[in-house]
């Protein structure tokens, strides 16, 4: 992956899947530690250990179309080389806690890249999902949460292109905001 | 900044639009993108984006975008696939947003799919 914005959509795909009627990204940039931590919270269906384990191996897979399965060792993989540290907890029935620390000025760090595409492609192809987007830079933070989209919306569709245009513009101009703080 | 009162007004404005849509009463086309880790690794998410950048702009209705998982061509994606009501569904491979935007303005517009993207064409 290119950008850690792609495992971020990639990943979230696995809380979608899960059930989850609630996603929680956070993207923490700590420009004097130099390091960056995402999470992806979910409340979805949950894994057993042995899930846990064997989703981290790249030859694994709950599909039964093929054999391999690359989404979590891919986000692990950009995590590790940079010397940071991938968890994935999980319960049966309570949900998956994916965390990733990246350390950014290593010469490995893939850059983030562009979040505003990812959180606009989630929150809009999953209507019926709810999703919180917690963005900071140090201790500027910018909140976006689908529910109160789609209260405003009031029945008209996330999926609506002129409301995706909307929402990926949003989310820039919040992002570009924390940096000038 | 954008504000959540400019969320309003785009609100009131697709409501008017879909209202007309609904009043003609057509199945509308769909068109599918291929958003598993492989489409996404080969660059899917700037193809959905210039899907729905186009489509706003160019104000076309009848039209919606939805993703899927992974269609089972991983060597071909980013695929998409058009699904016009009455008419065989067509598969794109190898799209790029530049691409994405022929299609919508070829194939959606003006109703001639785009042959040398399809997945028929490029695994000949």
């Amino acid at each position: 992956m290119r950008e850690l914005s792609l495992n971020i959509l990639d990943i979230a795909q696995n809380s979608i899947a899960a059930g989850a009627s609630l996603t929680e990204i956070v993207v923490a940039e700590n420009t004097r530690e130099k390091t960056l931590l995402i999470g992806i919270y979910d409340n979805g269906k949950g894994m057993t250990e042995e899930q846990v384990r064997n989703v981290q191996d790249p030859f694994f897979t709950t599909r039964t179309t093929r054999k391999v399965g690359m989404g979590i060792p891919l986000f692990k993989m950009a995590a590790e080389q940079t010397g940071g540290s991938f968890t994935i907890t999980s319960e049966v029935g309570v949900g998956t806690r994916v965390e990733a620390r990246f350390k950014t000025d290593s010469i490995d760090f893939t850059p983030l890249g562009d979040m505003s595409s990812t959180i606009t492609t989630i929150v809009c192809m999953n209507e019926d999902k709810d999703f919180i987007y917690i963005r900071s830079v140090d201790d500027e933070k910018f909140e976006f949460s689908s529910a109160e989209i789609k209260a405003i919306l009031d029945g008209v569709p996330l999926s609506e292109p002129s409301v995706m245009s909307w929402v990926e513009g949003y989310i820039t101009e919040h992002t570009e905001q924390l940096f000038k703080n | 900044m954008k504000s959540l009162e400019e969320l309003l007004a785009i609100k009131q404005k697709a409501q008017a639009q879909i209202a007309a849509r609904d009043a003609d009463g057509k199945d509308g086309t769909r068109v599918v993108v291929g958003m598993a880790t492989c489409g996404i690794a080969a660059g899917a998410r700037p193809v959905l984006k210039a899907l729905t950048e186009e489509i706003a702009k160019r104000d076309i209705k009848h039209v919606s975008v939805t993703q899927t998982g992974c269609i089972g061509m991983c060597q071909y994606e980013p695929i998409i696939e058009v699904f016009e009501p009455g008419k065989e569904k067509v598969t794109y491979v190898k799209m790029t947003a530049e691409k994405a935007v022929k299609v919508v303005t070829e194939h959606l517009v003006n109703g001639n799919p785009v042959i040398e993207y399809t997945v028929g064409a490029v695994t000949e």
